[in-house]
């Protein structure tokens, strides 16, 4: 009896322990953002919901503390202006697939009627999934799979991955960076393949040479010495990161510690790298990025910079800048399209989709930012930024900074490419 | 000279392996349990480092032996609390508890550090060895693991070989009841294997995460399942195994990456540990004791 209700009370305890990696985090998460949504929503009581859900917690975390902050400092901007009012609430995905369809219905609980999410791909898919039953607009910030927005309800605010990767391979050339490039990407991951996919289709087209293409996998990213060595036995001039952050900062690392110092070129992923705690910035000196949002390039962004930062005492990320643009997206169609906060989820998908092929926006990740209607995707220019002195800035500013050791980042002079086909 | 240069590079995450399988091993071979918490003892070693050494300054030696200590204090707590009330309970039980505390951990280190990765700072102060006109590196990191293995494994021979207690400690393993009888404190002696184990842990956690940057809450994971894997394929329960193990587990992936498939690696790991165990079931350096049913 005894061995019985031991062997039981470990079983209870083991469960709920299992159980507290997803749902434990996320309350507390979602406590957090709770609270934040109510100053968020104090404006009108005929508020049109937007429901967020993003990695919150666990290693993607930055990606979607960005998108929950640019969402809301869009949202408050909004409602002070008066006109449409919007409320919104943030709920935590941990990047992943299962998570992301209980974060969405927790928001359908809640009245969402305007779906900004969710950040990560793969928790996209399975939440597109979702809002396409239930027939809710959705807007991801950052889903970069092409799978994230196979619905006609559904559109995105960041590039695809081939586009990321057909525009990567076309940066690379069009700025001739190298003909002979290594790829270090998550086989894994579907974003991460998704772009060296493409990126790999692009490269004969653009001038330069695939010469290693090397994989890993989310149980194996810790060691990246052999990649690194095939990479540079192989002779790359450039090594190619579709990757995320946390595993770049590892690559930086240990490439600095062989003494390997290719020019490194990275998406979107990469954004983020430079607020890793305690990371030795240095180690990213030099290194490219393809991301729609370049501190500074222009007076909206910098604007944009300046608010953020003074409200949350971190500098922005794309991630917070495609949701901010989503959101001021959202104020635009719903204009257009005459919904008002006592319409149905439904239905104002309905009025929207009518419209939005129509809408057009200056938002902060570009000058002008329209979208396809049939295939959801945005039409804008890509832009890339260099690290410099720990701080992401444009390209065209590198020039001045000839002392940099990665000698052809600092001849890029263009700090845009136009879109690739 | 490619060769070589993966073969130490292997031999160097074998290492980092080789400790962490030495906790796994001590504690399945007196206290016939499989603490699966193991790694994540390794991870809050690797936070207490960083504590220690980045947010307070302290000089890397006193920050890893601050570590050990708090880690000890965790070993004995997560012992006493979790495993010695299941003491006499079926083994299946006590597995499950051990994923359970797994998981507490996770989930503790979450809320306590955030999500956010910290990189972390090498405690390794020793510029890289530069071999063949630099056409072969060995990082200070790798020589330092490998002498730390070496050390400890040595130590842990010694001890259990040499001393009252490390006697003890055979005593226990061998048969609990008659060590009991024959006036061996049972309780105590399991008590100081798991102190031990997760001092080493905290060690394995600092030589992890110079070798590896990256500190998050699930940082332990992997490398814990790999260690054990490494433990079970050296002999899980013999301290010279568990090194063995390690050491040839961090070769075959480092090797099987560069030459079959940096993809395919932990198939190859895992398939390998599959073999050994049909033709040796014991592992590589395992004793055959013929079980009493």
């Amino acid at each position: 009896m005894k061995k019985f209700l031991s062997l039981a009370l470990a079983l209870c305890l083991a469960v709920s322990m299992a159980a507290c990696g997803g749902s434990a985090s996320s309350s507390a998460a979602t406590s957090d953002t709770a609270s934040a949504a109510v100053s968020g929503s104090a404006a009108s009581a005929g508020a049109i919901k937007i429901g967020v859900s993003g990695p919150l917690t666990g290693s993607a975390a930055q990606y979607g503390e960005g998108v929950a902050n640019g969402v809301q400092l869009a949202v408050e901007e909004i409602n002070a202006m008066g006109g449409i009012q919007f409320e919104y609430r943030a709920e935590d995905d941990v990047a992943d697939p299962e998570s992301a369809v209980n974060a969405y219905n927790t928001l359908m609980d809640w009245g969402m009627q305007l779906f900004a999410g969710t950040v990560t791909s793969d928790a996209c898919i399975a939440a597109a999934e979702l809002a396409n039953e239930d027939n809710v607009f959705m807007m991801t910030p950052s889903a970069t799979a092409v799978e994230a927005i196979a619905y006609p309800n559904a559109f995105r605010m960041c590039f695809s991955d081939p586009n990321q990767g057909a525009a990567s391979a076309q940066y690379i050339g069009d700025h001739q960076l190298a003909t002979k490039v290594a790829v270090i990407y998550d086989s894994s991951s579907t974003y991460s393949s998704g772009i060296y996919e493409n990126f790999a289709a692009a490269a004969a087209d653009n001038g330069f040479e695939i010469v290693a293409a090397e994989a890993f996998t989310s149980d194996s990213n810790q060691d990246f010495s052999v990649q690194l060595q095939a990479a540079q036995s192989a002779g790359a001039e450039l090594v190619f990161l579709p990757i995320y952050y946390s595993e770049a900062s590892l690559i930086l690392s240990q490439a600095n510690t062989m003494g390997y110092a290719p020019q490194f070129f990275g998406c979107d992923g990469l954004d983020g790298i430079l607020n890793a705690e305690n990371f030795d910035t240095s180690l990213a000196e030099g290194v490219l990025l393809l991301t729609p949002y370049v501190p500074g390039v222009d007076e909206v962004t910098t604007e944009f910079t300046e608010k953020y930062t003074e409200k949350f005492g971190i500098a922005p990320n794309q991630f917070a800048a495609n949701a901010y643009d989503v959101v001021y997206a959202m104020k635009a169609a719903c204009e257009a399209a005459g919904v008002t906060a006592d319409m149905s989820a439904s239905d104002i998908c309905d009025a929207i989709l009518g419209v939005i092929g129509d809408v057009e926006i200056s938002g902060v990740t570009g000058a002008s930012i329209s979208w396809d209607a049939e295939s959801g995707e945005p039409n804008k220019e890509p832009r890339a930024v260099v690290i410099r002195d720990g701080a992401y800035t444009a390209p065209n500013d590198a020039a001045d900074a000839q002392e940099a050791p990665a000698e052809d980042a600092s001849s890029v002079a263009a700090e845009s490419v136009s879109e690739a086909a | 000279m490619q060769f070589i240069s993966y073969l130490i590079n292997g031999i160097s995450l074998g290492s980092v392996y080789a400790i962490i399988a030495l906790g796994y091993t001590m504690v399945y071979g007196i206290a016939k349990m499989l603490n699966f918490a193991h790694g994540d003892v390794i991870m809050v070693g690797g936070y207490m480092v960083f504590i220690f050494m980045v947010n307070l300054g302290l000089p890397a030696i006193v920050s890893i032996v601050l570590a050990m200590a708090v880690c000890t204090v965790l070993g004995i707590v997560i012992e006493t609390v979790a495993y010695r009330p299941l003491r006499g309970a079926p083994s299946l039980a006590v597995l499950i508890t051990a994923i359970g505390v797994s998981y507490l951990l996770q989930n503790l280190a979450l809320l306590i550090w955030g999500s956010t990765p910290k990189s972390f700072t090498s405690v390794v102060n020793m510029e890289p060895l530069r071999l063949a006109g630099g056409q072969l590196v060995i990082t200070g990191e790798s020589i330092v693991t490998i002498g730390v293995c070496i050390v400890v494994m040595v130590g842990l021979s010694l001890f259990i070989n040499r001393t009252r207690m490390g006697r003890a400690m055979l005593a226990v393993s061998e048969d609990k009841g008659a060590a009991q009888l024959m006036g061996v404190n049972v309780n105590g002696t399991i008590m100081l294997t798991f102190a031990i184990g997760s001092a080493l842990a905290a060690v394995a956690g600092a030589l992890l995460c110079s070798s590896y940057p990256m500190l998050l809450p699930t940082t332990g994971s992997m490398p814990g399942i790999k260690a054990f894997v490494a433990a079970v394929f050296g002999g899980i329960g013999s301290v010279p195994g568990a090194m063995l193990g390690g050491i040839l587990l961090g070769i075959i992936e480092t090797l099987s990456k560069a030459y079959i498939s940096t993809q395919l690696s932990d198939a190859i790991v895992f398939s390998v540990l599959i073999i050994v165990l049909l033709v040796k079931p014991t592992g590589i350096l395992g004793k055959k004791i013929s079980e009493k049913v």
